[in-house]
């Protein structure tokens, strides 16, 4: 219920905060999905998108947390578990 | 696909289980709080995986599992009304009321539709002028702001043959309910990260520091889980009880600010009984009285009958993560997906579901 998928937007439409809408791309399946939660959010950009609208944008940087707290297991034969 | 098929990998997920297994040295269990986690858990096996000194509970968290049986026969006399276009998310339609459930009021000739989000209602409210357009709003924080952010777009366009059935139930209080029973046996929660996109995650700081217990925001992919569980396993050895953040990519600490600042135009917190769990106070989300007139249940005049729940279910205990769905007698046998007796049965991301589906081999 809770599913929210992440989709890239390529065009944006509409100039009013609550109606504005975007063409966001699912891996190739394209849906128009509301941007009135997202109004920061731009072309290029990813989302995640529940029930018909963008909840959020996507952050880039955030999103390699997982891998680099992996990279530092790897590195170190002594893993602490500290943070990630 | 992008953000989502890196979390799938399966040497990164074999190291996230090794440091699970060295940090782990003594019987730790979690709940995660989320259905669409429930669902990832029982598909991969992430569960099995684990060491055995870890216990993974399954939460509350699926609004088509907690929505009242009450509710359910609200929506089930309005979608039976002449005139009424009853619009639902799919996994509603199933999960039986105290005589029906809204696929019986379909076949008995009821116009109830499936829809994808509270949008395509307001799309159909347009080309049927004559009727009137009821929109189920279950749902968690997550689903909110988009019930929302139709009411206001209802009334931006003057559509005013569209009215919301409002059934919005908050995640936190319901946490709070389930540590405050003498039985719980939680000690670590996986917070449910798309709650947390929407309203981000201050509230759950007191939770952690009232009741000493380790809150780790987390995705749905199974590396997101894995990481979450090393990371409340890793505060449980030492004894912390933080709130962090493993979903970052999507979650920040404030949560989105323009999606809470339409949700609390909209609505406002009410009390709300949740199935299986009870009344629990301050827990859902009710219409503002400037708004009442997209109240479907000002709007039409209902009766309310007795509420009658079948009595061997014990979803209650399972969505309180007190009992496993295959310690259910009717688990598999009497209640199946195709003739649910609980709601634990019929939505994809109840425990009782995830488990027929992916675990009825083994535990049949
Ligand atoms: S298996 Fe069916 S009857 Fe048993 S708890 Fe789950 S939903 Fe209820």
């Amino acid at each position: 219920m809770c599913l929210a998928v992440p989709g890239k937007i390529l065009s944006i439409a509409g100039a009013d905060e609550l109606t504005c809408t975007g063409r966001v791309s699912f891996g190739g399946i394209v849906k128009e999905i509301s941007l009135a939660l997202v109004p920061e959010a731009k072309v290029g950009e990813f989302v995640l998108v529940h029930a018909g609208f963008a909840i959020n944008t996507l952050d880039e940087n955030e999103a390699d947390k997982t891998f680099k707290y992996l990279r530092e297991l790897e590195e170190t034969d002594e893993p602490t578990g500290e943070e990630s | 696909m992008k953000y989502l098929d890196e979390y799938r990998d399966s040497a990164a997920a074999e190291r996230y289980l090794r440091e699970i297994k060295r940090l782990t040295t003594r019987e730790w269990t979690i709940m995660e709080v989320c259905g669409g986690q429930t669902h990832a858990i029982v598909k991969y096996g992430i569960d099995r995986l684990l060491p055995d000194k870890i216990t993974l509970l399954h939460g509350p968290g699926c609004p088509v599992c907690v929505t009242a049986v009450e509710l359910i026969d609200r929506a089930v006399e309005i979608a039976s009304r002449e005139n009424v276009i009853f619009c639902s998310f799919g996994d509603m339609l199933r999960v039986p009321g105290s005589d029906k459930d809204l696929l019986t009021v379909k076949a008995e000739g009821g116009d109830v539709r499936m829809v994808y989000s509270p949008l395509d209602s307001l799309k159909i409210a347009r080309e049927n002028p004559d009727k009137e357009i009821v929109f189920f709003g279950i749902g968690f924080e997550t689903t909110a702001p988009a019930n929302a952010a139709a009411v206001l777009q209802a009334q931006q366009k003057k559509i005013t043959n569209f009215t919301l059935l409002p059934a919005l139930v908050l995640i936190p209080p319901a946490m709070e309910a389930i540590l405050r029973d003498n039985a719980c046996r939680v000690q670590g929660f996986l917070a449910a990260g798309h709650v947390c996109t929407v309203v981000g995650y201050r509230e759950y700081e007191k939770l952690a520091e009232k009741y000493k217990i380790p809150i780790v925001v987390t995705g749905f992919e199974p590396l997101d889980i894995l990481q979450g569980i090393c990371m409340t396993i890793a505060q449980l050895e030492k004894g912390k009880y933080e709130v962090e953040n493993q979903y970052s990519r999507a979650v920040s600490r404030e949560g989105n600010l323009k999606a809470q600042e339409i949700i609390y135009e909209v609505f406002e917190v009410v009390n709300r009984p949740w199935r299986g769990l009870g009344e629990i106070l301050s827990s859902g989300l009710g219409l503002r009285d400037k708004y009442a007139v997209f109240d479907a249940a000002n709007h039409f005049d209902l009766v309310t009958g007795t509420v009658r729940e079948d009595s061997e279910c014990i979803s209650g205990l399972v969505l309180q993560g007190r009992k496993k769905p295959s310690e259910c007698p009717a688990f598999g046998t009497r209640c199946t997906p195709e003739n649910p007796m609980g709601a634990t049965m019929v939505s994809s991301e109840g425990a009782c579901a995830a488990y027929y589906r992916y675990r009825r081999k083994q535990t049949l």
